[in-house]
């Protein structure tokens, strides 16, 4: 077991290095002098200077890249190009709003949709699930925009007048603080990705409720509770834990455009209002955390799939 | 009185009468008239090919429908108890306590994510007047009746830590822990090893006796049965078509297809020939007015065609479902056993020199050595994991992780396929052991077998119809075969397509690789007839893979008995069987059962 | 001779049992996908999902015809609302909202479908070439893969737009680069139960070359697989591509485009909705109609799998 995660860890270590990779490779697309480039056609010559040393654009392609990824290992992300502070202070506070939003949304959409899709696999092509597969067909083909709007138009202006539209939460101040303003978008999220982890859910548990071993159990003379607790939810939740990871990661690239949408202050309008601006600096940091993100929980999932399979977890004992 | 009410005063622990299921939402029944009893320590067989309902039936005593069918008709009484008039919870109470169920294949039965120790513990939860430790006491002495170690590092461990033997050791511990008064196997040992087949119906006889249970044990492998079954009933297409004790099941068989089954499985003893039946039995919502085997019946007159035989008695609790049951004695001609006579020059068309072979980093062969003469038929017979089908591979170019000499002739052959010459690859033709996996679903038999002629003997598409006529002449299929798609065909059809693409190519080495395998034994013997008779005609030489002894009998004109990577015996046909020299060949053939051992052995009992 | 002289059945005889398929149905069966499409057909999901598709895809292509207004002129006070003459009103610069919506379909149409090609083509190469081969081409096609999964597909396109500017070959080719690996896992995993079977090896056997096996064997016993795929990511790329231009780096203005309309009429939501209502609309039920056909079809390569088992 011990050889398997390490394989794995390794893995993870290997794609991010490529995912910086790529991310750096975006830098060197840029046409002509990247200082030129990020600083714009009117900029002083000494300052283009001084941004070509500070990005060691004088030197190799891959002592560039060195330096950095460097200075991204050892928590220096660079410095914005459109504001000149440093990146990781600009991002901070965001990335806790962000992270604030996409947890609160899983925590609730994960057990809500393991519930809903083991419940659909129960009373297979009945009306329940005929009803659950229906709405989840049409929620899961939505763009997250346009379910956020349709939130908005719902709640906040039309039908209701119940919620905020936008977030009004100023700079230094917290998510937290501001509940009303974090419930539209973590809907939002939340009707994104219950589709995708019950339909899993569903499929994994209408295949384990036909297996012999449920058979066997019923033979056993087992009641139905039982057999589903004991014989068939732990079989059938491995494939959920694995989406709902993959769909967890996927929020953090889905909150850039809920984000968007509520003006809520976390990493997704940055990202945006980066690449608006063309911001390089901060545009490559921002992609490479949200890739770390994807690397670290998709490594936790494969970890918790190993230690709810006991074939996995023995072997190599 | 209604049939319950007579089977409830009839005190015997399984009384099924009239049963009838049938396939949900339609009225084509699955099985109908079923009527059969078992008195307590007695085993009834229910014998049958694939689809013909045992399992249906088997299922039935534990008041268990698959989904797709629902009881339409008729009685199961269980230790006196009608299971129709029990509520799901009372019927929920009686499974594992009065009836229990040993399944066909534990390693899919037993949940990977459960221990044993919780898996057998369950088994005992209808039982309300044991207490945690007397259950503890039961569940260990359960497991060593069936012969495995009953520590708590043993009840600890998770089902893919156990061998296939004991993982089904242990299914049949957890239904003997509720010491139950009925069983139902359904064909428990189709997954293992001779040897441990062997020691597992020992298990199951000695428990059934022990504990005085009557058990329906549902098989299709008439030789297990010889050797266990008090009474057995044989299941055609969804109705029992003659019962009886199994003496005169085995020896005076009055049913056309009982006897025709007989004949089908291969004699280890080599005394009699196989023969094989063709066609299929008819599905549920196509079965015929008339008798349902009478279009595949030697003895078929008109009326077999038009009314539908009624059950009569024949003997001493010996039914028959045949208007011509006093016609079956002797109506199969004896036929000549043991390989055919084909003249062989003594020259060699293949030779193995020192192959070795691996998978990866495994080594799986190890010094192999053999040859096969032109016209000869080389049988090589070894258990699962012994390495033969490496062997076929490896000779074939299909595994390529190999080092040795393989000789074509004189030519020594490339390891990979892809690098030997095209007149290479014509010569040594393979068939695969899975019929259903070995030809392309998305094309036809026609194009399947036109594809094949090209790419050896290019010609003009008008030819190659008639030439592809001609391919499937040769296996005994005709014209209408040609524009149907694999899955329109049944597994026999199918395996023929597969030998024609073989022989489209005119072989000189034809690769058997388990071809009857995946077969029903009627349908098996019918493919060996085939071989047997491309042999004569066609003087082509065959390496034969299985793992069934009885087979090689029929045949091989030499075996090669693999275990662990080697051969172990190599020698001709008939010496092997009366003379084994390796001890594993021994073994295997002691292990082997066989209808005639098993009446000749409880004779002698007697 | 043996005994099959005597065996009513083992003469050359007609094939038993089956009862004779139709000439119709057997050229059917030889395309997997028509069949597929056929049995997807006969269900309610698939011809509602048809039939949105074609409405919203007839709107985008023919909707130009019938705008009332050139989708750039100005033609009352910016956010006034539905009135005689303009059926939707005015967006935020006084624009005919309506002739906006009829012209704005058409962008995230072709750069929707250019993107799907893209990915679709992309990720059948792999995804074929990875199940075949096996061994060390397998794994480094699908650690390439991994590397960029990693990015979520809109972070992907948006790295990408931050350095080249927004341009619509590069949104095409980004979604589509975004959508390759995803696609390839799951023809891989489609294409890996196929190649276990023994019909390719039996190709090798007789020395069949690669490319045929892979096209001629391979590819017609994927192609479900391969039609579900194209669907879902249609789906995703109508969603993605307007996602974008919603963004702002898609179709730039004074272009007529349904996400951007979305971007610059939703300040004036609560004056004019209809500038937001209309293309968020056309959207949803473009995508509906695109994932509703696919489930059909879904379905019905299932239920047509089990059949021929």
């Amino acid at each position: 077991m011990t050889k398997f995660i390490a394989r794995r860890v390794i893995l993870g270590v290997l794609t991010l290095f490529l995912v910086s990779v790529i991310v750096f490779a975006a830098t060197q697309a840029l046409p002509g002098n990247a200082a030129t480039a990020i600083l714009g056609k009117t900029a002083t010559p000494e300052r283009v200077a001084a941004l070509s040393r500070q990005l060691h654009l004088n030197e190799s392609v891959v002592s560039q890249f060195g330096h950095w990824l460097g200075g991204i290992v050892t928590g220096n992300l660079g410095s914005s190009a459109a504001t000149q502070q440093p990146v990781s202070q600009l991002l901070s506070g965001r990335i806790a709003n962000s992270a604030f939003l996409v947890l609160i949304s899983a925590i609730i959409a994960i057990p809500l949709s393991i519930g809903l899709g083991c419940w659909m696999a129960i009373k297979r092509d009945k009306i329940p699930d005929y009803v659950g597969s229906m709405v989840s067909l049409v929620l899961a083909a939505l763009p997250e925009f346009v379910i956020g709007i349709v939130l908005v138009l719902v709640f906040a202006i039309s039908v209701f007048h119940l919620l905020p539209a936008v977030s009004l939460i100023a700079p230094g101040q917290h998510a937290w603080q501001h509940l009303n303003d974090v419930i539209l978008p973590a809907l939002t999220l939340i009707l994104a990705v219950t589709p995708y982890i019950s339909r899993i859910m569903r499929g994994s548990m209408v295949e384990v409720l036909e297996s012999d071993y449920v058979t066997m159990a019923r033979l056993k003379g087992l009641p139905e509770r039982t057999v589903m607790l004991r014989h068939a939810l732990p079989n059938a939740i491995v494939p959920a834990i694995q989406v709902s990871a993959l769909q967890l990661a996927w929020m953090a690239g889905g909150v850039v455009i809920v984000e968007y949408v509520f003006t809520f202050p976390g990493v997704g309008a940055a990202l945006v209002d980066a690449v608006g601006n063309r911001d390089v600096p901060t545009v490559q940091a921002l992609t490479l955390i949200i890739a770390a993100v994807y690397v670290v929980l998709n490594l936790g999932a494969d970890l918790i799939t190993i230690l709810v399979t006991p074939r996995l977890r023995t072997a190599g004992r | 009185m209604s049939t319950a009410e007579q089977a409830t005063t009839n005190k015997v622990p399984v009384d099924i009468r009239g049963l009838r299921i049938a396939l949900s939402g339609s009225d084509n029944d699955i099985v109908d008239e079923i009527t059969v009893e078992i008195a307590a320590g007695e085993v009834l067989a229910l014998v049958g090919e694939s689809g013909s309902g045992k399992t249906t039936v088997g299922m039935a005593l534990l008041g268990y429908c698959r989904p797709g069918g629902r009881v339409t008709g008729g009685a199961v009484v269980v230790d006196g108890t009608p299971l129709s008039e029990l509520r799901d919870a009372d019927l929920r109470g009686i499974r594992g306590t009065v009836v229990s169920y040993i399944p066909q294949d534990p390693g899919t039965a037993l949940n990977p994510a459960l221990r044993i120790r919780t898996q057998l513990f369950e088994t005992l939860e209808n039982h309300k007047g044991l207490d945690a430790k007397a259950r503890d006491a039961r569940i260990r002495e359960a497991l060593e009746e069936v012969a495995l170690p009953n520590d708590d590092e043993f009840l600890k461990r998770y089902p893919h830590q156990l061998s296939g033997g004991q993982q089904q050791r242990v299914a049949i511990a957890m239904a003997f822990a509720g010491r139950p008064k009925v069983i139902v196997c359904d064909e428990p040992t189709t997954g293992l090893d001779v040897t441990t087949q062997a020691r597992v119906l020992e298990t199951i006889r000695d428990l059934c006796r022990t504990h005085q249970v009557a058990a329906l044990y549902v098989s299709h492998d008439l030789a297990v049965v010889a050797d266990l079954a008090d009474h057995v009933a044989v299941m055609y297409a969804g109705r029992v078509v003659e019962a009886g004790t199994r003496d005169q099941l085995f020896t005076s068989a009055r049913h056309p297809y009982t006897a025709r089954l007989l004949r089908a499985v291969p004699d280890i003893q080599g005394k009699r020939a196989v023969i094989g039946i063709r066609g299929r039995a008819p599905l549920p919502g196509h079965r015929p007015e008339g008798c349902f085997f009478a279009d595949r019946c030697h003895l078929a007159v008109e009326q077999c065609h038009t009314t539908f035989p009624g059950a009569e008695e024949v003997g001493p609790q010996h039914q028959v479902r045949c208007f011509r049951w006093r016609e079956t004695a002797g109506s199969l001609p004896a036929g000549e056993a043991g390989a055919p006579d084909v003249a062989m020059s003594g020259e060699q068309v293949l030779t193995v020199s020192s192959l070795n072979a691996r998978y990866g980093t495994r080594a799986i062969l190890f010094d192999i050595n053999v040859g096969i003469g032109r016209g000869e038929c080389l049988a090589l017979v070894g258990e699962s994991g012994s390495g033969k089908t490496t062997l076929a591979r490896s000779i074939s170019g299909l595994h390529r992780d190999w080092t040795g000499e393989v000789k074509l002739d004189d030519a020594v052959l490339e390891t990979s396929a892809r690098r030997r010459s095209s007149d290479a690859r014509r010569r040594i033709q393979y068939v695969f052991q899975n019929p259903y996996a070995s030809l392309n679903p998305r094309r036809t038999i026609g194009q399947t077998l036109a594809r094949q002629l090209q790419m050896f003997f290019p010609g003009s598409r008008k030819e190659m119809s008639a030439r592809v006529s001609a391919c499937l002449e040769r296996v005994a299929l005709s014209d209408a075969a040609i524009n149907r798609f694999p899955d329109q065909l049944s597994g026999g059809e199918r395996q023929r397509v597969a030998i024609a693409r073989a022989l489209a190519a005119e072989p000189e080495l034809l690769v058997c690789d388990e071809i009857t395998s995946a077969l029903d034994v009627s349908v098996q013997a019918a493919i060996v007839d085939l071989l047997r008779e491309l042999r004569t005609e066609m003087g082509l030489s065959i390496l034969f893979i299985t793992h069934n002894l009885a087979l090689i009998r029929t045949i091989a004109d030499r075996v090669a008995v693999m275990t662990e990577g080697r051969i172990v015996e190599l020698g001709p046909t008939q010496r092997l069987f009366e003379a084994p020299e390796a001890p594993y060949t021994r073994q295997l053939l002691e292990n082997t059962p066989s209808i005639e051992a098993a009446l000749a052995r409880v004779d002698a009992d007697a | 001779m043996s005994a099959g002289a005597i065996d009513p059945g083992l003469a050359a005889g007609p094939v038993p049992d089956v009862p004779p398929p139709t000439a119709a149905s057997q050229r059917l069966r030889q395309r997997q996908w028509l069949a597929t499409l056929a049995a997807a057909m006969r269900l309610t999901r698939t011809r509602v999902g048809l039939g949105l598709m074609t409405i919203m895809v007839l709107i985008a292509l023919l909707g130009p015809l019938f705008a009332p207004h050139s989708p750039t002129a100005f033609i009352g006070i910016p956010n006034s609302g539905p009135s005689s003459h303009v059926l939707f009103g005015t967006d935020y610069l006084g624009r005919d909202v309506f002739s906006r919506f009829l012209h704005g379909g058409l962008s995230v149409l072709y750069l929707a479908v250019a993107s799907t090609a893209v990915g679709i083509i992309l990720g059948l190469v792999i995804g074929l070439s990875a199940a075949y081969a096996g061994g060390v081409v397998d794994e480094v096609l699908m650690r390439i893969s991994d590397v960029f999964l990693a990015f979520p597909q809109i972070v992907f396109a948006l790295l990408l737009v931050s350095a080249f500017g927004p341009k619509l070959w590069l949104l095409v080719l980004t979604v589509g680069i975004s959508h390759a690996p995803r696609v390839a896992r799951v023809l891989r995993g489609a294409a890996q139960q196929v190649v276990e079977r023994d019909f390719i090896k039996a190709a090798e056997a007789v020395g069949e070359s690669r490319w045929r096996i892979l096209f001629s064997e391979l590819l017609p016993n994927v192609t479900s697989p391969l039609l579900v795929e194209t669907g879902l990511r249609l789906t995703y790329s109508i969603g993605l591509v307007a996602g974008l231009s919603f963004l702002g780096f898609g179709l730039q203005p004074p272009n007529a485009d349904w996400g951007l309309m979305i971007n610059e009429n939703r300040v004036s939501l609560t004056v004019q909705p209809w500038g937001v209502v209309l293309p968020v609309l056309a959207i949803a039920l473009l995508t509906i109609g695109t994932n509703l056909f696919t489930d059909g079809i879904a379905r019905a390569a299932i239920g047509l799998d089990r059949s021929e088992s």
